[in-house]
């Protein structure tokens, strides 16, 4: 059952035809099956789970309208609050944390009938695009073991691809989201920044963070968002712009749809099987009836560095809670003073990316070198919002590959930084520019005599999802890839 | 090339409360070196007259009534404490007067 949609779920629960107890069970059996050889899962709670799921076959037997995720099981990363539900953030500095309140996405989802199974692993603090900066190991990616799953929400994706559960949640800071659903094989949505309240998601990067889902199917993706979507007191940057019905939106129509194609940027440094297939996509989407066009992002190619000194200026600041004082890990070697517990706390807790990242941005943040590096970011990011304006001028969503490389190896890339950096060139503009994307999954290519899936990222203009989801629902449609890997509880 | 020495690497870890082993201070270096010396190529964008970009969407709507709401109790406040006076309500750290 938990490799049905989650919109084939909600229909059967509220409908009577299944109860939201057993697809529930279903659920946790598949994770138990197969989270020793995923790691995909840092925690599961199944006592818990079943109690929510029986609270929603109770609404539906008293005749309350049951939510459009009636009964679906729903993973969430583990840097989302669940009150009394240990949130790690997959880091040892917050390694026994439970929080004492709901993230507001969490509040939304259970309104809905979604029934939350468990945390999912990820990079710390959501730092990495390849999942091996967890403080609890490594996920792999259920399409060839010895691979990552991208990264950071490297365990809700692969959780989803392995039909664990139908439904994850996801947060996408530079690709977090739409990297890993590209690696797996599946859906991930970035919304526009502002869509969705960040209260409850631990803060990584301020001005770029979002939360989206995870899902096999863009519908699922949709009902997802309408359900978390709009104004949050609790969060100042959430936006009051209203969600027109998404769901209702994916008529499968793209005639005269305008997709633009930013040829120059997507001709360089990409993997000749990506590009290929990246190629294909575009001629599904012409044979669907929509229009290619030409379009330039001449600032693109400065979204990696841009991005690089923007997130870990926020990040060396969103980060200075963390000291041992009032959550999360105390050095027990702290006895000689408030600065040296601090200090011990914080280097025996963190890991080695968030300690590089919070390095890089305590450097660019200092005097002498704040205006060379962070402001001369954020001027660059100016030109990147600007390119974009000039794109949907001519545009209505923007395609390249989400990923440059297919699902590289674990280990591969992993001492050296920069090179994994470089691999986030065609996600980050859309958090530097505040706008929707999606990755679809978007073919295949061989290695090793191992199928691997590619993504195909759509990006739209700001608070326009509705045109994003329906243009990737339409090539989802065409092309019908297989969403579960093999080898996975069908 | 902006080469960074290790007494960089010592400035900006004590600036940052990390605390960093001989062979964290030499990777470091030699990483965000490398991370820096690639993020020089925007000093060939002209961004003379353009402002920066510190969020993307003007905040419009951004204030609200400032009304009572339930909140966390002191108790549920300093549960997650790795060290609390969880009747009184406090969190104790080490010493910083006298002593």
């Amino acid at each position: 059952m938990a490799a049905s949609t989650a919109r084939a779920i909600r229909d059967d629960v509220a409908a009577g035809r299944v109860s939201a107890v057993e697809v529930c069970r279903d659920a946790i059996a598949r994770i138990e099956a197969s989270n020793p050889a995923l790691n995909s899962f840092l925690l599961v709670d199944a006592d818990g789970a079943l109690e929510r799921a029986r609270k929603v076959d109770a609404r539906r037997a008293a005749g309350e309208a049951p939510g459009p995720l009636a009964g679906v099981p729903i993973a969430i990363k583990d840097n989302l609050c669940v009150r009394g539900m240990k949130t790690t953030a997959a880091s040892k500095i917050l390694a026994s944390y439970v929080p004492p309140y709901d993230a507001t996405v969490i509040e939304r989802l259970e309104v809905a009938g979604a029934v939350i199974v468990g945390k999912t692993n990820c990079d710390e603090f959501a730092m990495g695009s390849s999942n091996e900066n967890s403080a609890f190991g490594p996920v792999r990616n259920p399409w060839a073991l010895s691979r990552t799953p991208g990264g950071s929400s490297g365990g809700s994706a692969a959780a989803v691809a392995s039909a664990q559960v139908p439904l994850a949640l996801g947060s996408d800071t530079g690709g977090s989201i739409r990297q890993p659903a590209s690696f797996c094989g599946v859906v991930g949505l970035k919304p526009t920044y502002g869509r969705v309240s960040r209260y409850g998601l631990l803060a990584f990067a301020s001005s770029l963070d979002q939360i989206g889902p995870i899902a096999r199917t863009v519908e699922d993706a949709a009902l997802t968002l309408a359900a978390m979507a709009g104004p949050d007191r609790a969060d100042a940057t959430s936006s009051h712009e209203s969600l027109p019905d998404v769901a209702a939106a994916l008529t499968g129509d793209v005639k005269g749809l305008r997709v633009g194609v930013p040829r120059s940027f997507v001709s360089d440094g990409v993997d000749e099987d990506v590009r290929a297939a990246f190629d294909a996509a575009l001629v599904v989407m012409q044979q669907a009836g929509a229009q290619l066009v030409d379009v330039e992002l001449p600032h693109a190619p400065f979204g990696v560095p841009a991005y690089y000194l923007v997130c870990t200026a926020e990040a060396s600041s969103n980060l200075a809670r963390y000291d041992g004082v009032k959550y999360g890990y105390r050095s027990p070697a702290a006895a000689d003073g408030l600065q040296a517990m601090y200090t011990r706390s914080r280097s025996e807790g963190f890991g080695a990316e968030v300690k590089r990242r919070i390095m890089l941005g305590t450097y660019v943040l200092s005097a002498g070198y704040y205006d060379a590096f962070y402001l001369k970011a954020q001027q660059v990011r100016t030109l990147l919002r600007r390119d974009y304006e000039q794109a949907f001028q001519r545009a209505d969503v923007i395609a390249m590959p989400t990923s440059p490389i297919p699902p590289f190896g674990l280990g591969e890339k992993a001492d050296d930084p920069l090179q994994m950096y470089l691999a986030d060139i065609f996600t980050v503009s859309a958090n530097l520019a505040g706008l929707p994307a999606i990755s679809v999954p978007g073919g295949f290519v061989t290695r090793e005599g191992a199928k691997l899936p590619v993504g195909l990222q759509l990006t739209g203009r700001p608070f326009d999802e509705a045109t994003v989801l329906r243009a990737g629902d339409a090539y989802q449609r065409a092309t019908a890839w297989p969403t579960v890997a093999p080898g996975q509880l069908q | 090339m902006s080469a960074l020495t290790i007494a960089d690497v010592e400035r900006i870890a004590a600036l940052a409360h990390l605390d960093l082993t001989a062979d964290e201070k030499t990777r470091f270096a030699r990483q965000l070196a490398d991370i820096l010396d690639y993020a020089q190529q925007l000093q060939a964008v002209n961004t003379t007259g353009v402002p920066a970009t510190a969020h993307v969407h003007a905040a419009a709507g951004a204030e609200r009534d400032d009304d009572l709401r339930p909140s966390l109790t002191p108790a549920q406040a300093v549960a997650n404490a790795p060290d609390a006076a969880v009747d009184a309500g406090l969190f104790r750290v080490p010493r910083v007067i006298g002593g």
